[in-house]
């Protein structure tokens, strides 16, 4: 919806992606590689409504919390501008994911081999919304290494879902999994494009 | 007022929280408008004179936004929580200063045009 009230100069439309993931898989990493400034931050300030059990045995009890969250900006021609989004990692923060995900093109899960099961709690999320998710397979240096099939088995991933490996150090290795993203979040919501 | 020989303890009130409802009088919603993280918003118009009652938060984000910029942008930039940004843009919306448009709904989600250009975009990179 434009919401200008007399005739104005047009602005493009913003898309944006999730990029989820456990603690330190790289998400911030990915944003930075493939966005045209460095990651930027946002901050909202969250009174207690719908945190939950906060912890308010610290020696401030503030009765409110601010989730950071990091994000760069693609601008594609003059009609679309993409926006990245690192998720807040903790669970806690879900209600916060509720409304990044609102609208959102789809996500991408960062996996690390070390740490798999940091990325249950993404893939059943994007999972249960019906968002268009893949998962990226980040290659850390000394990592074990393991076919994508056996991550994809590790991960209960349904056959459908796109599982590939990735540098996020690297800006075309995270334009080719943002690429995978808006094929597979085409296939599912609009028809398919190429190949 | 803090005196020279008083230790210089940044946390005696916590700026981080006060801050933001200092520069929006306390409120905590925009008067119009939504504003979703993403939504854009372009300076319109000419420049307000100094008798426009604006504060300078309210000028940097007119100056930031001569160029197409999301909510999100804009209190990265101002260093702001992104609901400060809101009530602030809600009042440049008000005195027409600023046109914004709200992203797309998952609804609009099935458009190929968009598929289409976001891929010719990123393969372009």
């Amino acid at each position: 919806m434009v919401f200008a009230r007399s005739e104005r100069p047009r602005l493009p439309t913003a898309i944006k992606i999730l990029v989820a993931g456990g603690f330190g898989a790289g998400k911030t990493t990915m944003v930075g590689a493939v966005s045209e400034t460095r990651p930027l931050r946002t901050e909202e300030v969250l009174t207690d409504r719908g945190i939950g059990v906060d912890d308010l045995t610290s020696v401030e009890a503030k009765r409110t919390t601010t989730v950071a969250m990091d994000f760069g900006r693609i601008t594609l021609g003059n009609d679309y501008v993409l926006y990245l989004f690192g998720t807040p990692g903790q669970e806690r923060f879900w209600f916060v994911w509720d409304e990044l995900a609102e609208g959102s093109l789809g996500a991408v899960i960062l996996a690390d081999t070390r740490r798999l099961a940091d990325c249950f709690p993404s893939v059943d999320y994007f999972e249960r919304r019906g968002t268009p998710f893949v998962v990226a397979v980040n290659c850390f240096e000394g990592a074990p290494t393991f076919e994508l099939d056996e991550v994809r088995l590790a991960l209960q991933l349904n056959p459908s879902i796109p599982i590939i490996m990735c540098d996020a150090r690297k800006r075309d290795s995270s334009r080719e999994v943002l690429i995978t993203l808006v094929k597979h979040s085409a296939r599912l919501r609009a028809e398919p494009v190429g190949s | 007022m803090r005196g020279a020989d008083e230790p210089t303890d940044e946390h005696w009130v916590d700026p981080e929280i006060i801050r933001p409802y200092v520069v929006t009088r306390g409120r905590t919603q925009p008067a119009h408008g939504r504003f979703d993280l993403i939504s854009m918003a372009l300076a319109v118009g000419p420049p307000p004179g100094p008798d426009a009652g604006l504060d300078p938060e309210h000028l940097r984000i007119l100056q930031l936004c001569r160029e197409p910029k999301s909510v999100a942008e804009i209190a990265a930039y101002l260093d702001l929580p992104a609901g400060t940004i809101r009530v602030l843009l809600g009042d440049l919306f008000d005195r027409e200063l600023v046109s914004a448009q709200e992203p797309r709904s998952e609804v609009d989600m099935h458009d190929m045009k968009m598929y289409r250009a976001v891929l010719d975009g990123l393969r372009s990179l």
